[in-house]
């Protein structure tokens, strides 16, 4: 766990946090997606969280977020209470869902806009715009942009705002492999930089292990915590190091997907990732 | 399309330029263009042997002037580039446009197939339009004061609706039956009852054009508004955005593309609103104009100010079509216009 006294972020405490929909096919019953969901996230903490799709990590998300409210259940940042949704938890999609009518630049000045900063904090939008390198394109449209730039701009976007919990919904699970790799670095660099407290979803254990303090790992229906796991390596880390291969051995093994059992008990699968 | 530091936005938005035209297949379409109108020309100096001379002067100034331009800018273009690609461009379209113009001629007085006075020639046509070109402006003056308010009024007025329609769920609940049931009758079908109850004819006509343009506008921003994507509205709102920035940031620039269809549509039922309400009720406009003009039998002048409506419906279309270019230019490349 690393905790910096200049960390912008802010401590996130989940407590028995639990949520339900109402279920489409099923008129009496609602369906449970979370359940006894308790964890603390320390200020400028980097925290994964993996599972199996369904166990509700974007839902979990988005109740942080405030875009939805928990059946029960408390979530603090700091000693306050979440009701709804603040500039001071931003949120990163898979799809950096930038909107298409504005330009790059307009677009990461919306947090600014949309608080009446702008002409406070004109300068801030440049030093952003440098920070996830992105000057050259600032009079572009969206559409213009590479899935990887795009995701800069999202992430620019979120970050004007200096949010004290920075939330990521797989942000980086629709690039290809050698543009996810290098843009893992670029958040690395921009956390390490800010320090919001930052709850990332993956479905990537390598992403997990290479990023972040701590990782979660999440049963399915409902979602659950099953496991913390401290990731107990120095930074920056190395892919090929040893203790990583052995970390993602251990979480692999956990989720049970590390192949090898299976194949001895004479159970072969074909493998499911 | 990479963009490099300094470009303007417009800039990454700029159509591919059109390969080079050469000089000698410039001059041959030119020639075929010449040539047309030089054919309508000789053309109609022999049907006109026939008219009064009176009536046949204008057509014979206008057909000589084109051919001359046609002459003088087919050497022009040599030396000038920019020229050379307008009229390669314009070519084939002029060219049938002078044709057309010729067989107008031949069919009417040429060889009289169709039953005169209803049917005139083109000189007729051409100089009815300059002789009575004041009462034609003044005509053209009410019409479009007359279509301006008419659809300026019912934009703001769909605006309104359509935002709260497409906003607000207990006002789509009341509002969207009442609108699917009252919108779909056309506004001309209101036009007995307008003429009684309104204090003017002029008023009842701005009220009936508006209405006509209510609807489209209306159906069509609810429809954008309550389209949003709902993860915009979510990114907004972790952004900080407040209702205000959520409804007129966020909501009504996502709908604009469908806001502009409904102003088309809009358009379109108010030309037809306005020429209606001008023909039944309003003494003055081109609407006015056409049905007093066939009450004397002169066909010359009723088909000069369908000319002039022909100008003067396609300017305003083309006005907003510019409007929406404009506004709508984070389109490009997204959609096929």
């Amino acid at each position: 766990m690393v905790m910096t006294p200049d960390a912008e972020g802010s401590t996130l405490q989940l407590r028995d946090v639990r949520k339900s929909f109402p279920d489409p096919g099923d008129p009496v019953n609602r369906r449970l997606v979370l359940s006894g969901i308790a964890v603390s996230l320390a200020a400028g903490e980097l925290v994964s969280l993996i599972g199996p799709s369904g166990c509700g990590k974007s839902t979990l998300l988005r109740l942080i977020a405030g875009l939805e409210t928990p059946d029960s259940g408390e979530l603090l940042i700091g000693s306050e209470a979440i009701r709804r949704p603040s500039a001071e938890r931003g949120l990163v999609f898979q799809d950096p869902n930038l909107f298409p009518w504005l330009t790059v630049r307009r677009n990461i000045e919306v947090g600014l806009v949309a608080r009446g900063l702008l002409q406070e904090k004109k300068t801030e939008v440049d030093e952003f715009m440098r920070l996830v390198e992105l000057e050259a394109f600032a009079n572009a449209f969206p559409h213009h942009l590479s899935g990887g730039m795009a995701q800069r701009v999202a992430l620019a976007r979120a970050l004007i705002n200096h949010p004290k919990v920075l939330l990521l919904d797989e942000p980086l699970g629709a690039l290809d492999a050698f543009t996810r790799m290098r843009m893992q670095d670029e958040v690395l660099r921009l956390w390490s930089a800010r320090r919001s407290t930052t709850l990332l979803v993956t479905h990537d254990i390598d992403e997990a292990i290479y990023m972040s303090d701590r990782i979660i790992i999440m049963t399915p229906r409902p979602g659950r915590i099953d496991q913390i796991i401290l990731v107990h390596l120095g930074r920056p880390r190395h892919r090929s190091n040893p203790e990583f291969l052995q970390l993602r051995g251990e979480i692999l093994e956990l989720l049970h997907f590390a192949g090898g059992e299976r194949m001895k008990s004479g159970k072969a699968h074909a493998p499911i990732m | 399309m990479i963009v490099r530091n300094g470009d303007e936005a417009t800039a990454v938005i700029s159509p591919p330029k059109p390969p080079p035209v050469s000089v000698a297949a410039s001059l041959r379409t030119l020639s075929i263009f010449a040539g047309s109108v030089a054919l309508a020309l000789v053309v109609h100096l022999i049907v006109a042997r026939n008219e009064p001379p009176l009536e046949m002067r204008f057509y014979t100034i206008f057909l000589g002037s084109v051919l001359l331009i046609a002459v003088i800018t087919a050497p022009a273009q040599i030396l000038w580039a920019r020229l050379r690609q307008f009229r390669q461009n314009l070519h084939p379209i002029l060219t049938a446009a002078a044709f057309l113009l010729c067989l107008w001629e031949i069919i009417t007085s040429g060889v009289r197939l169709l039953p005169l006075p209803y049917f005139p020639s083109p000189a007729k046509v051409l100089h009815s339009l300059i002789t009575d070109r004041m009462l034609l402006f003044d005509s053209t003056w009410h019409s479009l004061l007359l279509l301006l308010s008419g659809y300026a009024l019912g934009v703001i007025a769909g605006l309104i609706t359509g935002l709260c329609i497409g906003w607000s769920p207990p006002v789509r609940y009341w509002g969207m039956p009442l609108l699917k049931v009252v919108g779909p009758i056309p506004a001309t079908a209101w036009i007995p009852l307008a003429m009684v109850v309104s204090p003017s004819t002029m008023f009842s006509a701005v009220a009936l054009i508006a209405l006509a343009v209510w609807f489209p506008v209306t159906m069509l921003t609810a429809s954008g508004i309550s389209n949003t994507r709902a993860s915009y509205l979510d990114v907004a709102r972790t952004l900080g955005a407040g209702r205000g920035y959520l409804i007129f940031r966020v909501a009504v620039p996502a709908a604009l593309p469908n806001i502009f269809i409904g102003l088309f549509m809009g358009l379109g039922a108010s030309f037809l609103t306005l020429v209606v309400a001008e023909t039944v009720g309003v003494k003055s406009g081109l609407g006015w104009y056409v049905s007093w003009a066939q009450g004397w039998a002169e066909y010359g002048k009723v088909f000069a100010a369908l000319v002039i409506m022909a100008g003067f419906f396609s300017t305003i279309m083309t006005v907003l079509f510019k409007v929406r270019d404009r506004m709508l230019v984070w389109q490009k490349g997204v959609i096929k216009w």
